[in-house]
């Protein structure tokens, strides 16, 4: 029993302590930190670091992109999924199956594995250096795990309800609009939040098609850093406060639903 | 019943997407593995197997890479699966402790590959590091190494983040399928005077097996996929001793403009992951057992 509490306490603790190290190494200064990379802060918080930030990186550019990609990622994968798990299930027949195997096989792909032709693809559309085409990228390669956890789901939905729709005259647009989604929500919430986790930390499609600081998003900013204050450790750090902060906010405050999106997307993964 | 066919109209816009985006360039990476092209000029030849037959046969940086990538893949599937399986064991209950303890483990599953590279940059710093401070403090100065600097034990180090990173999201999938085992088959086992290893074995393990293939397919995947993480901690240094298969894609690629080359590499990469896969499902479906 006491060696339970003890494991537990040490997996704790080695979670907890990189993470205080991080708050604590970005209110130091560098030359405090080179002294005595583990103590508190002798001189009180230094704030310094996270004005010098905004001054010197375009932080609020870079919060802005990753919001507007991540954001219209998320709407947009959600709402075209939704539709196709809605059509998968409407539809029980062979076209259904083969539509529904044709986008779960995207799962299998890892995103290494096309993005040398994508690469290309986006410079002959001119998609490079563009939110654009983030976005038309990132639903494409979460579209399968989507519509996968969705149509699971909407299978589930009992049938009579959608025949006595179809009795009181509803299209399938009705039908999906006011059967199939307010239904749906909870798995939408899921998919939601696990969309939301995965388009906000990308790295690989931004260090892909970004080289213009007007569009990079956080993840690729920070990246950047590395290069820029190399082992500033209190800069980097601030950096990384500032990127993880609404993932961090959202997740204290919607534990339960971050866990069941995280686990949808693993166990639907 | 009939269904009016503009359901086919449902499909389009994902369907037009993922056709542009993902299937379009997942098959010319098969077409482009037969080329040297350089992924600039709008020239190129085709050179049939030669790609293929390079990566095989004449590629040792390729060889080590797939090397390395088993390597992580073995460490984190086995360590990250254990440390999950046991500590879910342990918060299994839900208390008010335990809900705190599982949300706390499972935090550093949402913060970005980025971060948790940078935190564990400054964690095996060979001179300001928390790693070496801890050893030193404990007297173990002899264990003191340049974690992520020594080519010998780097992958380890990047093994053991992505363990930090990952563990807490399979101890929940692990929860969900304990917390799922009905409590009366543990009252019988206790009754027929089971030891605990034997309630483990023929009672937990069996029942727990399809959560268990779910996790360990997973991680696999996961880690075949840990580029961001790689990327962003060591770029597959020092001496390609951290190159997995998808950093060295991007090397190929992007560095050395061999898109033909680096397409080839692409569709082994995934022939590997088919095979892998194929392999675990085969392995764990043998072990289950429904009562």
């Amino acid at each position: 029993m006491l060696f339970r509490k003890f494991s537990l306490a040490v997996y704790a603790l080695l979670i907890l302590i990189p993470l205080l190290m991080v708050a604590l190494t970005s209110v130091k200064t560098l030359q405090e930190t080179f002294r005595d990379p583990l103590g508190l802060p002798e001189d009180g918080f230094q704030w310094s670091n996270y004005s010098a930030i905004f001054q010197e990186q375009t932080m609020a550019g870079y919060f802005m992109n990753s919001t507007i990609v991540t954001l219209f990622s998320v709407v947009l994968t959600l709402f075209f999924a939704s539709m196709i798990a809605f059509g998968i299930s409407r539809l029980k027949n062979w076209m259904g199956n083969i539509l529904f195997g044709l986008f779960t096989l995207g799962m299998m792909v890892p995103a290494q594995v096309n993005m040398v032709p994508l690469y290309s693809l986006m410079l002959d559309l001119n998609l490079t250096n563009s939110l654009l085409g983030l976005i038309l990228v990132n639903i494409a390669v979460t579209l399968p795990i989507a519509v996968f956890i969705l149509t699971g789901f909407m299978k589930t939905l009992p049938r009579e309800l959608f025949e006595a729709s179809t009795i009181d005259g509803a299209g399938n647009w009705q039908m999906y609009t006011k059967v199939a989604i307010p239904l749906s929500l909870p798995s939408l919430s899921a998919t939601a939040i696990f969309l939301f986790v995965m388009h906000w930390n990308d790295l690989l499609y931004p260090l892909l098609f970004i080289t213009d600081n007007a569009y990079k998003t956080l993840p690729l900013a920070l990246l950047e850093f590395q290069g820029e204050y190399s082992t500033n450790y209190p800069m980097l750090f601030t950096g990384v406060i500032i990127a993880s902060a609404p993932m961090v906010i959202a997740y204290v405050f919607l534990q339960r639903f971050f866990v069941a999106g995280m686990t949808a997307g693993a166990l639907k993964g | 019943m009939k269904i009016s066919k503009t359901i086919y109209l449902f499909f389009l816009p994902g369907l037009l997407l993922y056709s542009i985006f993902f299937l379009y360039p997942t098959v010319s990476a098969l077409f482009y593995s037969f080329t040297d092209w350089d992924g600039l000029s709008d020239a190129y030849q085709f050179v049939g197997v030669g790609n293929y037959e390079r990566a095989l046969t004449g590629d040792s940086v390729f060889r080590k890479t797939v090397g390395n990538n088993l390597k992580f893949m073995l460490m984190v599937v086995v360590f990250q699966t254990l440390t999950a399986l046991v500590f879910a064991m342990i918060v299994l209950k839900n208390t008010k402790a335990n809900l705190f303890l599982r949300a706390l483990y499972f935090f550093p599953t949402i913060l970005s590959s980025v971060s948790v590279a940078f935190i564990w940059a400054f964690i095996y710093d060979p001179s300001l590091g928390i790693l070496n401070q801890i050893l030193e403090l404990l007297g173990l100065d002899f264990l003191q190494q340049n974690w992520l600097g020594n080519s010998d034990i780097a992958i380890y180090s990047l093994a053991v983040t992505q363990i930090w990173f990952h563990a807490g999201q399979m101890l929940i999938i692990f929860v969900a399928g304990l917390q799922a085992i009905p409590e009366d088959l543990y009252e019988v086992a206790k009754i027929e005077g089971a030891s605990k290893w034997q309630t483990f074995r023929k009672v937990t393990w069996p029942l727990l097996a399809p959560s268990a293939t779910i996790v360990i397919a997973y991680t696999t995947i996961q880690s075949f996929k840990a580029f961001d993480l790689v990327f962003a901690m060591t770029g597959g240094g020092p001496n390609n001793s951290t190159e997995i298969i998808a950093t060295y894609i991007f090397d190929v690629a992007f560095r050395s403009y061999n898109f033909g080359y680096a397409s080839a590499i692409s569709v082994l990469f995934m022939i590997i992951i088919a095979f892998i896969t194929f392999l675990q499902f085969k392995a764990l479906r043998s072990d289950r057992i429904s009562y």
